[in-house]
């Protein structure tokens, strides 16, 4: 792993609400990697990602984007993240192109190179008759096509997916999926939450497993298979048995403690 | 568990009633038991206030008593005329909520529950909430009548509830007709504006006949006047029924009780047959596409220029975000209209025309900042933009300043017309409200959708007070400074003002 540049660099995070969201999280993702994060609902999976691209603020810990440590340097780390939740945050009045030239104008990007990636984005994502037409009536798989547009639009370097799939039909999940590992191939990285583990065994170099707010176990699917205590075949099974073994010995601790 | 037969008027009835507790307690007490006790003794604060001030009001006019003479009942009606005018508004809003609110509405729907019967307590519940509020308003003043003058005033609230069962009717009437003959798609802005107009017309419309008139901005000096009461119908006319109710004759009341609870009735029966129609036509609207006329055409723009841009255009873009804000500008027309009659007159007259602007400055800044800091669509995004939270904030300040910068200005310039020094009094007051309302909001921004603007008030009950109270206290300092008499008192609202922003800072939420 030192070897390869890093990405993304997470050391001892924590971040508490009420009880701990995240517990002295430790996760390197290698620059040009797609790396899918698992995990049950509550995981810590959401509020690790939007501590990273600072939505959040952690409490202890430190993130380093590519070398930059975000925590000191938010703005500069911000320049090379791009962001999609699991819900399209879109301007209802505003058409997907004006969408793309606000984005552009936030990252500020030169607009030619702006244009130009707008217009490719549009039609990649087979947003072109739509182009022109405000997002308020736009269907739920339209608006994330527009939101992942927003996210491309300025060239990132790392781009964090929170279950960017979810609700989107067959047709658009692929259209999506594709342009995304066309993104990996260029370079890109691409870090993304899902809860569809076919995706994430067909489309990830790693997979990392979180449970309780840790990182509770990561590699390839093959690693993974070692890791689990009763392997099965499948990324499903594997994924409920880490899940299992995690949650077994978290009762078990506290019921010590 | 709901008692009852389901899907029985009576089962919705209770339904319906039960999540208006809820939401009612919830909103009142925020789940703290400390807050409703301090929420009760500020009510009885304000009633007791509300009291005093109907008493200031009613005492020099009731003397000894009143009997249905023309000068009372054409007081009386006029008031009330005032009063409906904003029922009316009232049930014309929440008429057109039932229609277009999806919250339960998809899933009752789509159940092969009665939508008649939903609707028909739906509009039940509207006439009530309609007649339960007013008759609140109405409570100090009835109160001090009953005190004074005996307890026939009492039959003021039945002639609440009559009117309040009429104006729901008459709202159902409007809403049916604008479904019919504009569609879905315009009725709720349309709807919308006509409650706006309806409920400010009135009292703008008397305004303007007052100043007119009188070149005074005092409605029930117009209602008093002996030109109005003599030209008024004689006292037997059925003009005067309400009034007559009003003041204890039982056989007017039975007869305007009649009128008002027939009218519901029929509306109901008539318009609860295509309630679901016109529900799933509401509902549709939100799925139609807008088509822009011309390619959007890509322009440099620095982070700040996006922002302000994109405000702009999202303000441009909802008409009904635009009525809304603007519709308090609605209310700069008595005092424009002041400055128009007495141009050439002195100066005078324009020392009315500063707390009006000042004040309206300060609602207009209010609503726009809650729009540009609370209401963004798009909150991800913008905050995991690479630019710094402090220019995001300066460029959505200076788009809101911008906005009322260009509504005030034309104001201001024909004030400065005729009295340069009222119109500087005025634009530093309306610099000190606008800034105010936007610092409240600023302070208490909370992340929500832009179509939730209506909420604004109760999502923070807090910010919403103290900026109407420095609103108001900024635009009695820039009065008493325009007036030119005992200026050095402004001193005392605009240190109320501060003390005001003071303690909105002080209990300001703290995380984020």
């Amino acid at each position: 792993m030192p070897d390869f540049p890093l990405a993304l660099d997470i050391r001892g995070l924590v971040k508490t609400f009420d009880r701990p969201a995240v517990s002295g999280l430790d996760l390197k993702v290698r620059a040009g990697e797609f790396y899918a994060l698992l995990g049950p609902n509550g995981a810590g999976k959401t509020t690790l990602l939007r501590m990273v691209a600072g939505l959040l603020q952690p409490d202890a810990g430190s993130i380093h984007v590519f070398g930059t440590d975000a925590r000191r340097d938010p703005v500069a780390a911000k320049r090379v993240i791009a962001w999609v939740s699991d819900e399209p945050m879109v301007y209802e009045r505003l058409t997907p192109l004006e969408y793309l030239q606000f984005v552009a104008g936030l990252w500020q990007m030169p607009v030619a190179d702006a244009e130009a990636n707008a217009r490719d984005l549009i039609g990649w994502l087979g947003l072109g008759p739509h182009a022109n037409e405000r997002c308020g009536g736009f269907s739920k798989g339209m608006l994330q096509k527009v939101a992942l547009a927003g996210a491309l639009v300025h060239d990132p370097r790392l781009i964090i997916l929170d279950e960017p799939l979810t609700g989107l039909d067959a047709g658009s999940a692929r259209q999506v999926k594709n342009v995304l590992l066309e993104k990996v191939r260029s370079g890109v990285t691409v870090i993304m939450t899902t809860h569809i583990l076919e995706v994430a065994e067909r489309m990830a170099e790693r997979i990392g497993v979180i449970a309780q707010g840790r990182l509770i176990a990561e590699g390839t699917l093959d690693e993974l298979r070692a890791q689990a205590r009763h392997g099965g075949t499948s990324l499903e099974d594997i994924f409920l048995d880490l899940v299992a073994e995690s949650t077994a010995e978290a009762a078990e601790g506290s019921a010590a403690a | 568990m709901i008692a009852g037969q389901p899907a029985s008027i009576a089962w919705f009835a209770r339904h319906e009633l039960g999540l208006f507790w809820r939401d009612w307690v919830a909103m009142l007490t925020a789940g703290r038991r400390t807050r409703s006790i301090v929420l009760v003794a500020v009510v009885a604060i304000i009633a007791i206030v509300l009291h005093l001030l109907a008493l200031g009001l009613v005492d020099p006019w009731i003397g000894d008593g009143r009997n249905p003479d023309k000068p009372t009942l054409v007081l009386v009606t006029g008031a009330g005329l005032l009063f409906w005018t904003v029922m009316l508004s009232q049930a014309m809003e929440s008429v057109t909520r039932a229609y277009y609110a999806r919250s339960d509405l998809d899933l009752i729907l789509s159940s092969p529950a009665s939508a008649k019967r939903l609707f028909a307590v739906r509009t039940g519940a509207i006439a009530l909430t309609t007649t339960v509020l007013s008759a609140l308003l109405a409570a100090p003043v009835v109160d001090v009548l009953v005190f004074q003058d005996g307890p026939k005033w009492l039959a003021i609230y039945g002639v609440l509830a009559s009117l309040g069962a009429l104006a729901t009717a008459i709202a159902i009437g409007i809403t049916l007709a604008l479904f019919r003959f504009v569609g879905a798609k315009r009725t709720r802005l349309i709807s919308q504006i006509v409650a706006a107009l309806v409920g400010a017309g009135f009292i703008i419309g008397i305004q303007a006949a007052a100043i007119l008139s009188y070149g005074t901005m005092n409605r029930f000096a117009v209602l008093q006047s002996a030109d109005v009461v003599s030209m008024a119908p004689a006292t037997d006319n059925a003009l005067w029924l309400p009034a007559r109710a009003a003041m204890g004759d039982f056989s007017a009341l039975a007869v305007i009780a009649v009128i008002g609870f027939g009218a519901l009735a029929v509306a109901i029966w008539a318009s609860a047959a295509s309630f679901s129609h016109y529900a799933v036509a509401a509902a549709g609207v939100a799925q139609a596409r807008v088509h822009q006329r011309s390619d959007a055409e890509f322009r440099p723009a620095s982070p700040k220029q996006a922002l302000r841009r994109k405000e702009w255009t999202l303000l441009r873009r909802d008409p009904w975000l635009l009525s809304q804000t603007l519709m308090q500008v609605l209310y700069l027309l008595p005092p424009a209209l002041l400055l128009w009659v007495n141009f050439g007159r002195g100066a005078g007259a324009a020392v009315v025309v500063v707390p009006v602007l000042v004040m309206a400055a300060g609602q207009l800044a209010g609503g726009l900042a809650w729009l540009a800091l609370s209401g963004e669509d798009a909150h991800d995004l913008v905050v995991t933009a690479p630019v710094a939270p402090r220019t995001v904030l300066i460029a959505k300040i200076e788009a809101i300043v911008v906005v009322i910068a260009v509504i005030a200005a034309p104001l201001l310039l024909l004030t400065a017309l005729l009295s340069p020094r009222t119109a500087l009094i005025a634009a530093v007051g309306v610099a000190l409200s606008a800034a105010s309302a936007t610092a409240i909001q600023m302070w208490f921004r909370a992340q929500a959708r832009r179509s939730l603007f209506r909420r604004r008030q109760v999502s923070s009950r807090a910010a919403t007070l103290s900026e109407a109270f420095a609103s108001i206290m900024w635009a009695g300092a820039a009065a008493i400074v325009a007036s030119d008499h005992w200026w050095q008192l402004a001193i005392v609202p605009a240190v109320l003002a501060l003390l005001v922003m003071l303690f909105a800072w002080s209990i300001r939420p703290r995380t984020r």
